[in-house]
């Protein structure tokens, strides 16, 4: 029988952009339905009545919510195939804290940088970087997250490489002069096929805040 | 004389560090008052799992756990033969993973096991976070509001408990499960806050399915020893508001 798949999505979501990847990994056909967040469908508001958020996966009608819990879904039920999480317990208790680690703390210190200015802004950009600087510690020499293999937290956190350009050009500085090893590491994520395709040019992302800063007043 | 001494000695030291080291593989740094850390605590009584808690003080954080959780300082934090693991949700499954030969936390079904992380994320994310507003809501307005909020969610999770629980006695089935713990671990602090704002949230009149899973729930086994008395929470959060308030001025 054969699966129906649909990713109610928007192009540059970084939640998004995870479950992109999760899919390619797995070679699992799918659907892309673009959605409009100023104009919700109605297909969006039914599938996550209480968020009404992207993404949402809508697996055989069914819709599954929130990109962390989507990607555990998929690593499980296409279970066969390029596993996304350890298999070890205690391995995949640090995989799912450092993807808790990321949503909590990265998301809001970008979002600081490109809603606001001035002081804010600095602050956002010092938070960033502290963030991107425990992350890159706990990677140590390991070439991704997980060891050897590309995995959860990899998935989890390149997305939001897509929209570092915005963020240095918004508060004038530069992750790769901060940051080498994280820079070593996003450009090997890139390489990955899966990685490639599924997140948008950074020059895209650039213009599309730009506009959205504008449109909210900002600078 | 003096050899047979030390040969006793060791033969009892060695039954000691056996008893010792039987519970403390696993540890559990915690606080009874903490829902959070109460999560744990019933998830490895599931398990039958002995452990030792080790209970952190109100105002100070032990050498132990900033070294245990560097990047967050909070409880609960499970040390598992001397590895660190943090976030309550992030226990739970730990738990359930690691003595999976025990009876099952999650669901089965991965479909059914993203439903179940969804509304323990959204207990997190949304209710929980409502239901500390009330508190601290100024005005007359706001503290409508923020009972208002927190009854509509109820009646959420009301009716999700009648969709996922299909008339069986916990949100899991037939025994309690992971959504059951994510959300039972609050009742104590949901009873405090009836008290302190007068309004009742969770009884037969607004969510009778509730009221009844309410106590089933604190009646479990693995529930009941960990659950504590609303008097005594009640006069913990007494303690705790003078505590953040600061001293005197």
């Amino acid at each position: 029988m054969a699966d129906e798949v649909i990713l109610l999505d928007f192009w540059p979501s970084m939640y998004g952009m995870r479950l992109r990847i999760a899919l390619a990994e797995k070679g699992v056909k799918y659907e892309n339905k673009e959605q409009d967040l100023r104009n919700k469908s109605p297909l969006l508001l039914q599938m996550n009545p209480i968020h009404k958020k992207v993404p949402v996966l809508v697996h055989n009608g069914k819709p599954v919510l929130e990109s962390s819990i989507i990607v555990q879904y998929i690593d499980e039920v296409w279970k066969d195939k390029t596993p996304l999480l350890p298999s070890d317990p205690y391995e995949r208790a640090q995989a799912r804290f450092w993807v808790d680690f990321i949503d909590k703390k990265l998301y809001e210190a970008g979002r600081k940088i490109w809603t606001t200015t001035g002081e804010a802004q600095e602050e956002g950009k010092k938070e960033f970087i502290e963030v991107i600087k425990t992350l890159e510690g706990q990677m140590g020499d390991k070439p991704y997250f997980g060891g050897e293999a590309f995995g959860f937290v990899d998935l989890s956190l390149i997305p939001f490489y897509s929209w570092f350009h915005a963020f240095e050009t918004f508060a004038k500085f530069s992750v790769a002069a901060e940051c080498l090893n994280f820079s070593a590491w996003a450009k090997r994520c890139m390489e990955k096929e899966s990685v490639a395709k599924s997140l948008p040019d950074e020059k895209k992302v650039l213009v599309f805040l730009t506009e959205y800063r504008k449109s909210l007043g900002i600078e | 004389m003096h050899e047979l001494c030390s040969h006793r000695h060791s033969t009892e030291n060695i039954t000691l560090i056996k008893k010792a080291m039987a519970k403390s593989d696993v540890k559990l740094l915690g606080a009874w008052p903490s829902p959070y850390v109460m999560r744990a605590r019933i998830a490895l009584n599931v398990k039958s799992v002995d452990y030792e808690l080790l209970e952190e003080t109100l105002g100070s954080k032990s050498d132990l756990l900033l070294k245990s959780n560097p990047v967050h300082k909070k409880i609960p934090v499970l040390i598992h033969n001397d590895k660190p693991i943090c976030e309550s949700l992030i226990i739970v499954h730990y738990i359930d993973e690691f003595w999976s030969s025990g009876p099952s936390i999650l669901p089965s079904d991965p479909y059914d096991r993203a439903i179940a992380r969804f509304w323990a994320a959204y207990l997190d994310e949304k209710w929980y976070p409502s239901l500390k507003g009330i508190a601290s809501a100024q005005g007359e307005e706001a503290k409508k509001a923020a009972v208002d909020q927190v009854g509509e969610s109820l009646a959420l999770i009301e009716d999700t408990y009648v969709k996922l629980s299909k008339g069986k006695p916990f949100f899991g089935g037939e025994k309690i499960g992971y959504l059951d713990i994510a959300f039972g671990c609050f009742l104590g602090w949901l009873r405090v806050t009836e008290k302190t704002s007068g309004v009742k949230f969770l009884n037969e009149a607004k969510t009778p399915h509730l009221a009844k899973w309410a106590v089933r729930f604190c009646a479990d086994p693995a529930v009941k020893d960990v659950m504590p008395e609303t008097e005594k929470l009640a006069e913990f959060a007494k303690l705790l508001a003078k505590f953040r308030a600061g001293p005197p001025k």
